[in-house]
């Protein structure tokens, strides 16, 4: 699906599905130098499953045009202006690393828009580490191999993924070498820089899930306790010998979790 | 300065994909042999169905042993993923099929092994699709040949017998050119020796058969997706590839390159192409290959130094006429074999001996270590005359084009001690001299 967007065409996977008023919305948001598709299994069941299904691409990736958004503020505003456009008045949200920020700041800047959010490797603080940030800044590809090496759990580094026949590190190295120039550095920025994430906490008013990998090096499990806490009532899945990609590393188990929770 | 975890080819060579059996801790990777596997529940055989869950239902589409050798090759190819099929050919078949249809055209290097040349010039033009056969060395040739419908280029790393290097930059670079994709069979140098992906090829398979298998016991193919073409790229590749691009009607209007920004020609293949023409690999096949490439790197090491050693003895033989390997300083592809293959160019190469048809016989006929058959890459030695056998079909013209003439000899290096291979080909030489 296409829509306008703050002036620019955005682009959100449906599932192959036309939207449907009279059903719910989830919508999914990726994360830094991500697209769409690394929700393909999750969005494509509830996209047949009596949903509504956006998995977008932000501005500035995959599909979308414009830029990359240069706040984690921006992009939930953008999300709301998503909402707009596609002419829905309340969805749950769902999102992964930076995406599960904007997720966190969406519901706490619009919480009579947010039915449910579910956040996936999670941390707030996020902070960025320098040489991350400087190979992103550079467009080295050296960033998409630390990104790619602390992603993945030990054991998922060698595969065994449970799609069968998918290389879990090469498609994440292709999908990060198809990003824009600058995008991986602005997410990763974005993700640095943002300091609103017990605020918008404070302000969520709907159900709220997070999804932790416990072996996660780049949002470490224990950085998300601050966000619990703030989180009233949350529920908090913890997936053993998981790294920070969950839907690649254990699509199955994001899926129990997420459907557990969205149940109607 | 931080370096990031990669893991290296030769423990990719023994651990990609795999890890010990979850339900029995069983170290070596289990043969699943099972047709069919059990649902949890409805929702979950409809969710396994429908591409909404990850997992195995059938065998003919994935199996967990399989699995585990598409990941691997996918690792050491650099790819995102892989299909194991029941053979090269089958490999090569549903590359094409997945890609085109009747109205369709290709663009293929005329050095080709015999059967995918006859898949080529006689089967698939009866299903509407046709190719055009060029010179691989001549660039010209290749954009010269190309049409509105080309839908494909394709070649060996090193062909068949001539060993002619591709120039996988120069053909990838006019390919994506005209926004369309290169396919590369990599059957004679692995990934040990090159990996296509990494100089622009966007489509690699395999005779698995061949060196990655090692022992000649099974027949396999893989076909790996590099995950770097766009299908749909305006002004270039776009509306040239509906199977990819187009809702399928054979899955719920599924628009493959939504589903998967890096892996649409791989799910296109295994939801349609190992669905419906059904050239699936057995498990027991999986398994074997696996044990292959867990010595692969250790294998080809040796493969090249006894060819090495080989090729010296006949260039310096005055029974023989020429050699063709492209390491050698009057090969013509020495340049770009230096550049594109600095590990070696393999154990396949062809010599033609001096003398008549008959001495040829005589030469084959004598050797004793060296096996007399239609196959290479194995851990054995052997020997083949192309004209009479893997080459048969093949015009006189396009013969000669290829490089072949009646007294060519290809070889195949095995693992044997060089000195006692020298010595077999020693013999066979002299007794050819005297026939």
């Amino acid at each position: 699906m296409r829509c306008d967007v703050a002036e620019h065409s955005a682009y959100a996977y449906t599932g192959s599905r036309a939207f449907d008023p009279a059903l719910p919305t989830v919508v999914f948001v990726h994360g830094a130098a991500h697209d769409h598709s690394v929700w393909a299994l999750q969005s494509r069941y509830f996209a047949h499953h009596r949903r509504n299904v956006l998995a977008v691409d932000l501005p500035g990736h995959g599909r979308s045009g414009g830029g990359p958004l240069p706040s984690v503020e921006a992009i939930a505003e953008w999300l709301a202006a998503l909402l707009d456009a596609a002419r829905i008045e309340h969805a749950a949200l769902v999102g992964h690393s930076l995406g599960a920020l904007a997720v966190l700041e969406a519901a706490g800047r619009h919480p009579e828009r947010v039915e449910n959010i579910a956040l996936l490797g999670p941390a707030v603080p996020m902070p960025v580490a320098d040489a991350l940030l400087d190979a992103a800044k550079a467009n080295d590809h050296l960033a998409y191999e630390l990104i790619t090496g602390w992603s993945f759990a030990p054991g998922h580094q060698l595969g065994g993924n449970q799609q069968p026949g998918v290389w879990m590190i090469g498609n994440a190295l292709r999908l990060m070498e198809r990003s824009q120039p600058g995008a991986l550095y602005a997410d990763l920025v974005a993700c640095h820089r943002y300091a609103g994430g017990l605020a918008a906490a404070g302000k969520v008013r709907c159900p709220a899930l997070l999804i932790l990998g416990q072996r996660d090096l780049m949002a470490p499990a224990k950085n998300a306790a601050a966000l619990t806490a703030a989180l009233a009532g949350c529920r908090v899945v913890t997936i053993p010998d998981c790294g920070h990609s969950l839907m690649a590393e254990v699509p199955d188990a994001v899926l129990d979790a997420l459907r557990a929770f969205l149940r109607p | 300065m931080t370096k990031p975890k990669t893991t290296r080819f030769d423990t990719l060579a023994l651990h990609a994909g795999a890890r010990p059996d979850p339900a029995t801790g069983a170290r070596a990777t289990p043969i699943y042999q099972s047709a069919s596997f059990v649902f949890r529940d409805s929702d979950h055989a409809a969710a396994l169905f429908n591409m909404e869950r990850a997992g195995h239902v059938y065998s003919r589409i994935s199996n967990p042993t399989c699995a585990v050798l598409e990941e691997r090759i996918s690792a050491l190819e650099d790819g995102v993923g892989a299909i194991a099929v029941a053979s090269g050919q089958a490999a090569l078949h549903l590359a094409i099929v997945t890609l085109m249809g009747a109205g369709s055209h290709i663009v293929a290097s005329r050095s080709l092994y015999g059967g995918s040349h006859n898949l080529l010039d006689f089967t698939l033009p009866r299903f509407g699709i046709e190719t055009t056969f060029v010179d691989p060395r001549d660039l010209d040739a290749w954009r010269a040949a190309l049409r509105p419908n080309t839908r494909l280029l394709f070649g060996e790393t090193l062909g068949n017998p001539g060993l002619e290097v591709l120039d996988i930059p120069r053909v990838a670079g006019l390919a994506h050119e005209h926004g369309l994709p290169l396919l590369v069979d990599s059957t004679f140098t692995t990934p040990y020796l090159m990996r296509p992906f990494e100089h622009g090829a966007d489509l690699v398979y395999h005779s698995a058969t061949k060196f990655l298998s090692g022992h000649g016991v099974v027949i396999g193919g893989l076909l790996v997706d590099g995950g770097r073409f766009d299908w749909g790229e305006p002004g270039k590749s776009a509306g040239k590839f509906p199977t990819l691009t187009e809702p399928y009607a054979g899955f719920h209007d599924m628009v493959f390159v939504d589903e998967s920004t890096t892996a649409a020609f791989l799910l296109r293949a295994r939801r349609e192409g190992i669905r419906d023409f059904g050239a699936c690999m057995a498990p027991m096949t999986a398994f074997q290959i696996l044990q292959g490439i867990e010595t692969l790197p250790l294998r080809m090491q040796r493969h090249v130094e006894n060819t090495r050693r080989i090729v010296a003895f006949l260039a310096a033989h005055e029974m023989v006429e020429s050699v063709g390997y492209p390491e050698l300083p009057q090969h013509p592809d020495r340049a770009l074999a230096t550049e594109l293959l600095p590990r070696g160019c393999g154990a396949v190469f062809s010599f033609s001996i001096r003398g008549t048809r008959e001495q040829g016989r005589k030469f084959i006929e004598s050797l004793r270590i060296f096996s007399h058959l239609a196959n290479v890459g194995d851990a054995k030695s052997l020997v083949i005359h192309p004209a009479s056998t893997t080459h048969f079909r093949v015009s006189a013209e396009d013969l000669r084009a290829a490089g072949i003439t009646e007294g060519t000899i290809r070889l195949s290096v095995g693992l044997e001690d060089a000195e006692d291979l020298i010595e077999d080909l020693s013999r066979a030489l002299y007794a050819a001299g005297k026939a």
